[in-house]
C-alpha cells in the first residue's frame, strides 16, 4: 500500500516502435475532461424539465408471491401526487418483452411492472408520481399491496428440480439448455495418463456497481407520439428493439440522449422495464416523468453478474502436463427474469479453451431462473466465469499433479506462432503471446526472488503464495451466436456508426453512434479524425455522449462488449476516409487538379508540391455549403458522410455449434502474491502486476486506465463483494455500508505492463480490451491456493469469492474442499 | 420540527448567496442539485459511503446527502463549480487530466472536494495520507492509481 508503480516509463516491450508519427497512439489530452472537472457533465440526474415528476416504484418485500391487490387510492390522495401506474394498467397497455430463448424460456412473461405475481425482492409492482422525491416516497408507502406469499427458490441447483416454478407459462425454471461437444473428448480420456476430477466450482455473485445508478427523465410529444429518454442505458438500440414492440409504436418513436454516463460496465443494458414503466407514466400523466434509481434498488432489483456452479469437471492429462481438455456441467443462476441472459449461455463459447490449446471441449449447459435479482452482461460478461473455470482447472490440475502452475501454463498456451489460431470451435483468436505477456508480469513481481519471499513470509507465521490469471477479453461479437442459441432469432453479424462533416466554417464535426461511459470515446475519436485529415484533435469537434436523432445509430449501436476501439473507431476511420475524399474532390475542382494531386495537411487542402495552392478548411466548409455556384454539376459530394463499420462475419453452424463469435482476442496476464494470516484468514495482496496485449493502442493512457478500473473491480469481487441472500430471499449486501468496493486503501500496489500484438482483422490494428480484469479473480484464487494447498493435500480453493472468514474456513476445515478433488492416474 | 415544515435558509455557495423557502427535511445534496442546479455534485449512494456529494461547508469536508440543508442555514459552502477561477482550472484540476485521473468523471467532484480539503490542511501529503484522504470517496473505474498520482502532482 505504500508503494505504487504506474507503467514504467519506458514500456517493457514494444513491438511496433515506440515514437509514433501523427496523433494515434498518443497520449492526447482527454477532450471530456475539462468539463468533468469543473462538474459541468451532463448525467441524466442533471437534467430538469419544467413542471416534471418524480417517480418511486412500489417493490416487493417477498421473494414470491401472488399479488392479490394492488391499492392506490390513499397514495393518489396526498397533495403533490401526479399519478400511478400498476400491473394490471401495464398488462393491458403494453405486450410483454419478446424472449431470447427457445422454450421453455420463450414462454416467460415479462412486463415493466409486476403482473399477477412478483419474483424476487424488490420486483416492481406499482409506480408512484410527485412533485418531489420525498413526496414520491412517501406516496409509494401509501400504496397498500396486498401478497399471498409462495414458496421460494434460491438455489440454482435447487430450482432445477422445479418443485416451485416462478413462471407458470413456462412450465420450468429452466430458460435454456445444450451440450456443447467439439473434438473428441471419450478419446481424450481413453489416452489421458491422468484424470482429474473436480466436483464442484462456484463463480459468485456480484456487480461492477457503477457510481451513477440507473435513470431516466422521459418527455412524451403527444403531437407526434414520441417519446425523449435522457437517460443512461448503454445499448440504445437493443433497447428500442424490446420498448418498441412492448409499447406498441414504431421503433423511431424511441429517441434514447445520453451526455455523460456514470459508469455503465454492462449494468445499463437491460433498462428496458424501468424505462417503459417511465414512458407509460409520462404519456398516462401527460409530463415529464424523472426516475433516479436509489442505491439500494440498484442491488437488489436492477442487475447483478451471472452467478455459475461448474459441476463434475474432469481434465484429461497427459504425463508431461499437457492437458487434452475438459468437460464440465455448467448450472447459470440467472435470477428472476433472463431478459439479455440467455446469450450468456453461448457468449462463454467465445474463449471456450481459455489461452491453451484444448481441443476437446465438452460443456452441459443449463441456465435457470431462482427468486433472486435478475443478472445481465457485467464486465467480463459470461466469458469471466467461463475462463476462471479454465484458471481454476490449470491451477488445481498443476497442485494435484505437483507441477509448475507456470510451467503447465507455458505448456498449454497458445504459441505465439500459432495465430491466427482456431479454436475446437471455430473462433478465430487474432493475435498475442501469451508466455511473453506472462514472463513480464513474473518479472515485475519479481518472481526471481520468489523462494525468498516465501522464506520471509513464513517467517513471519505467514503463508506465502503466487498466482496467475491468464484472460482472453474477446471483443466485437458476431451477434450470429445468438442463433445457436436460438436459430429463430434474426440477429448475426455487427455494426456500428459515425459520421463526419466539414460545416461551413471549417469546422470538422463527427457524431459517434456508441454510448461513452468514460472510456474515452471523444477523445480518440478525434485522434484518427485528425491523423486522416491533416489537422489536430483541437480542430475536432466530437459530439458528447449520444442521441439516437443524429442518424449515427444502427442496430447494434451502443458501447458494450469491448469493441470501440474495433467497431467505434473502424465506423470513424471509414467516415473520415470518405471525407477526405470528398474534400480532395473540392479542392481539385477549385484547382482544375486531379484529387490526387491534392494533400491534406495543416488544415489545408493544397496541391502537392505547391504550398501556395492551398485552400483552407474554412474555404471547403463556405465554398460547398454555402457559395456553391459554379460548381461542377458531377461534383457529388455532401462533406457530411455517415459510415457503417461492419466486421466481416458469417453465420456459425448452428448444428455443430461452430464459427467465428468475435473478432479480436485482446490478452490479459495478471500475477499476484499473498500473504495470509494462517490463525484468521486475513490476507493481504502484496504484490501485484498486470500485463495487457490490446494491439495497436490509439490512446496508451486511457489503455492502462482500463487496465486499472478492471483490475481493481476484479480484486474486489475476489476478496469482498459478493451479493448473498438470507433464507427468505432478501440481499444482505443492499448499499455500500454492507456492500463493500474497494477503497483506496484497499488497493495493493499495482505494476502494469504491455505488449501490442496487432490485429490483422481490424482497421487500426487495435483490439477492445476495457473488460480484461477478470484475470484478477483468477489471479487471487490461483495465489490463495499456491498458499494453502500441496500435492494431495489441503484445501481447494472452489469459490471466486475469499473473503477472509472464507479463507479461515479453508483452513479450518480442508477436508471438506479436499474432497472436492480426485485424480486417477493411470 | 415537522419534516415537511418549510423553513428558509441563507447559504453562501462558492461566493454566491442565496435565499430559498424549502421543506425542513429536504437534503443539503439535493437543495445544491434541485435546488439550486448546481449539478456537479452528485449521488451515488444515499448512505454516506460513497462521496460523489462531497463538499465544503464552512471548510470542513462534509457528504452533503448526510446533511439537511437547514443544517447549512448561513454557512459558506465550496462546491465543484467553484475550483476553476474564470474558466482556468485550477492546478488540482489539470493533475487530474494530465494524469488521467477520471474516466466517467462521476466521483470526479466529490473526489476533487475531498483532495482540496486534504491539500489545505497537508501541503505535501505521503501516498498514504493521500489514499487515507480519499478512502471516503469511491471510484469505480480507475482503481485509484491515477487519482494518487494526480494528488501528488497537484502537492508539488
Amino acid at each position: 500500500m505504500t508503494e505504487t508503480t504506474v507503467t514504467p516509463e519506458r514500456p517493457l516491450v514494444v513491438e511496433s516502435g515506440e515514437l509514433k508519427p501523427g496523433f494515434i497512439g498518443q497520449n492526447v489530452p482527454r477532450k471530456e475532461d475539462k468539463r468533468l472537472v469543473q462538474g459541468e457533465g451532463v448525467f441524466f440526474d442533471d437534467v430538469k424539465r419544467h413542471e416534471m415528476g418524480y417517480v418511486q416504484f412500489v417493490r416487493s418485500p417477498y421473494a414470491h408471491a401472488r399479488i392479490k391487490s394492488v391499492d392506490v387510492s390513499k397514495a393518489l390522495e396526498l397533495d403533490g401526487v401526479y399519478g400511478t401506474l400498476t400491473g394490471d394498467e401495464v398488462a393491458i397497455l403494453t405486450d410483454p418483452f419478446f424472449e431470447l430463448s427457445t422454450p421453455p424460456g420463450a414462454n416467460i412473461k415479462d412486463y415493466a411492472l409486476a403482473v399477477g405475481r412478483v419474483r424476487h425482492v424488490g420486483d416492481p409492482v406499482a409506480a408512484v408520481v410527485a412533485r418531489t422525491r420525498e413526496l414520491a416516497r412517501d406516496a409509494a408507502e401509501l400504496v397498500e399491496v396486498e401478497y399471498d406469499p409462495l414458496p421460494h427458490v434460491l438455489d440454482g441447483e435447487e430450482s432445477l428440480k422445479d418443485e416451485v416454478v416462478l413462471h407458470e407459462e413456462a412450465g420450468s425454471n429452466t430458460v435454456w439448455s445444450g451440450v456443447f461437444d467439439w473434438g473428441d473428448f471419450d478419446a481424450a480420456l481413453a489416452d489421458a495418463d491422468h484424470v482429474v476430477r473436480i466436483e464442484r466450482l462456484h463463480f459468485d455473485r456480484f456487480s461492477s456497481t457503477p457510481l451513477e445508478c440507473s435513470g431516466c427523465l422521459v418527455e412524451f410529444n403527444r403531437g407526434t407520439g414520441q417519446w425523449t429518454i435522457h437517460g443512461n442505458h448503454q445499448m440504445p438500440g437493443v433497447g428500442a428493439i424490446w420498448m418498441a414492440p412492448a409499447l406498441r409504436v414504431g421503433i423511431d418513436k424511441l429517441r434514447f440522449v445520453s451526455q455523460d454516463i456514470g459508469g455503465g460496465f454492462g449494468n445499463k443494458i437491460t433498462l428496458h422495464p424501468q424505462y417503459t414503466a417511465c414512458c407509460l407514466l409520462a404519456r398516462k400523466l401527460n409530463r415529464p416523468v424523472q426516475w433516479t434509481e436509489w442505491r439500494t434498488d440498484q442491488h437488489t432489483a436492477n442487475t447483478h453478474g451471472n452467478e455459475r456452479t461448474f459441476l463434475d469437471v474432469t481434465v484429461p492429462v497427459k504425463a508431461d502436463g499437457t492437458m487434452l481438455g475438459f468437460s464440465v456441467r455448467a448450472i447459470d443462476d440467472c435470477g428472476a427474469f433472463p431478459r439479455y441472459e440467455p446469450l450468456g449461455c453461448i457468449i462463454w463459447a467465445q474463449v471456450t479453451p481459455g489461452c491453451y490449446r484444448w481441443r476437446n471441449v465438452r460443456v452441459d449447459f443449463t441456465q435457470v431462473c431462482t427468486n433472486k435479482s435478475p443478472v445481465a452482461p457485467n464486465r467480463g460478461y459470461s466469458r469471466m466465469q467461463h475462463l476462471w473455470l479454465t484458471e481454476r482447472i490449470v491451477d488445481i490440475v498443476a497442485s494435484e499433479l505437483g507441477m509448475d502452475p507456470i510451467e503447465v501454463r507455458k505448456k498449454n498456451y497458445v504459441k505465439h506462432e500459432e495465430f491466427p489460431y482456431e479454436t475446437p470451435n471455430g473462433c478465430i483468436y487474432d493475435s498475442g503471446d501469451y508466455a511473453r505477456c506472462l514472463d513480464i508480469a513474473l518479472d515485475l513481481i519479481g518472481y526471481d526472488s520468489l523462494e525468498e519471499k516465501r522464506r520471509d513470509a513464513e517467517s513471519r507465521g505467514k503463508l506465502f503464495g503466487i498466482g496467475i490469471g491468464s484472460t482472453l477479453d474477446s471483443g466485437t461479437n458476431n451477434f450470429g451466436q445468438s442463433m445457436i442459441l436460438n436459430p429463430e432469432l434474426q440477429f448475426s453479424g455487427n455494426n456500428e456508426v459515425a459520421t463526419v462533416k466539414l460545416d461551413i466554417f471549417g469546422e470538422v464535426v463527427v457524431t459517434l453512434g456508441t454510448v461513452p461511459q468514460g472510456q474515452g470515446h471523444e477523445t480518440t475519436a478525434s485522434q484518427v479524425v485528425a491523423e486522416i485529415l491533416g489537422c489536430t484533435p483541437d480542430d475536432v469537434n466530437v459530439r458528447a455522449g449520444h442521441d439516437t436523432y443524429w442518424n449515427s445509430t444502427a442496430g447494434f449501436s451502443g458501447t458494450y462488449a469491448s469493441q470501440f476501439a474495433v467497431t467505434g473507431l473502424g465506423a470513424v476511420k471509414g467516415a473520415a476516409d470518405k471525407l477526405a475524399g470528398e474534400m480532395k474532390q473540392l479542392a481539385a475542382a477549385v484547382f482544375g487538379a486531379s484529387p490526387d494531386d491534392i494533400e491534406l495537411v495543416e488544415s489545408l487542402a493544397r496541391i502537392k508540391g505547391n504550398p501556395e495552392a492551398a485552400l483552407p478548411f474554412m474555404a471547403l466548409g463556405a465554398i460547398l455549403n454555402a457559395n456553391n455556384a459554379g460548381l461542377p454539376p458531377e461534383l457529388d459530394i455532401t462533406l457530411n458522410v455517415r459510415h457503417v463499420y461492419r466486421p466481416a462475419f458469417e453465420k456459425p453452424d448452428l448444428e455443430r455449434k461452430f464459427g467465428n463469435l468475435t473478432l479480436t482476442y485482446a490478452t490479459q496476464i495478471h500475477a499476484c502474491a499473498v500473504e495470509i494470516d494462517p490463525e484468521t484468514g486475513v490476507y493481504e495482496i502484496v504484490d501485484y502486476a498486470a500485463v495487457d496485449d490490446c494491439g495497436n493502442r490509439i490512446h496508451p493512457q486511457i489503455v492502462e486506465g482500463q487496465v486499472h478500473g478492471a483490475t481493481a473491480q476484479a480484486l474486489g469481487a475476489a476478496t469482498h463483494e459478493i451479493f448473498t441472500y438470507d433464507e427468505e430471499g432478501n440481499l444482505l449486501t443492499p448499499n455500500f455500508y454492507d456492500y463493500h468496493v474497494p477503497h483506496a486503501l484497499d488497493m495493493p500496489p499495482m505494476k502494469t505492463g504491455f505488449i501490442e500484438s496487432e490485429s490483422p482483422f481490424t482497421p487500426l490494428g487495435a483490439k477492445g480490451m476495457g473488460e480484461g480484469g477478470g484475470a484478477g479473480i483468477h489471479a487471487v484464487c490461483a495465489a490463495l491456493q499456491n498458499a494453502v494447498g500441496r500435492r494431495g493435500e489441503g484445501p481447494i480453493v472452489w469459490r471466486s469469492c475469499n473473503p477472509y472468514e472464507g479463507v479461515w474456513e479453508l483452513l479450518q476445515k480442508p477436508d471438506e474442499t479436499r474432497k472436492l478433488v480426485s485424480v486417477e492416474s493411470r | 420540527m415537522d419534516p415537511v415544515s418549510r423553513k428558509t435558509i441563507t447559504v453562501d455557495v462558492n461566493g454566491e448567496r442565496y435565499e430559498r423557502e424549502l421543506d425542513a427535511r429536504r437534503l443539503l445534496i439535493h437543495f445544491i442539485r434541485d435546488d439550486l442546479d448546481l449539478t456537479g455534485s452528485h449521488i451515488g449512494c444515499d448512505t454516506g459511503n460513497c462521496g460523489a456529494c462531497s463538499v465544503l461547508v464552512d471548510g470542513t469536508l462534509v457528504k452533503s446527502c448526510m446533511m439537511l440543508a437547514v443544517q447549512a442555514d448561513g454557512a459558506k459552502i465550496e462546491t465543484v463549480e467553484g475550483l476553476a477561477a474564470d474558466g482556468e482550472l485550477n492546478g488540482l484540476q489539470q493533475a487530474f487530466s494530465d494524469h488521467h485521473a477520471l474516466q466517467c468523471g462521476y466521483c470526479t467532484p466529490g473526489m476533487l472536494m475531498s483532495a482540496t480539503a486534504l491539500l489545505r490542511e497537508n501541503k505535501s501529503p505521503s501516498e498514504d495520507e493521500i489514499r487515507k484522504g480519499i478512502q471516503g470517496n469511491i471510484c469505480r473505474c480507475t482503481g485509484y492509481v491515477n487519482i494518487v498520482e494526480a494528488i501528488r502532482a497537484a502537492a508539488q
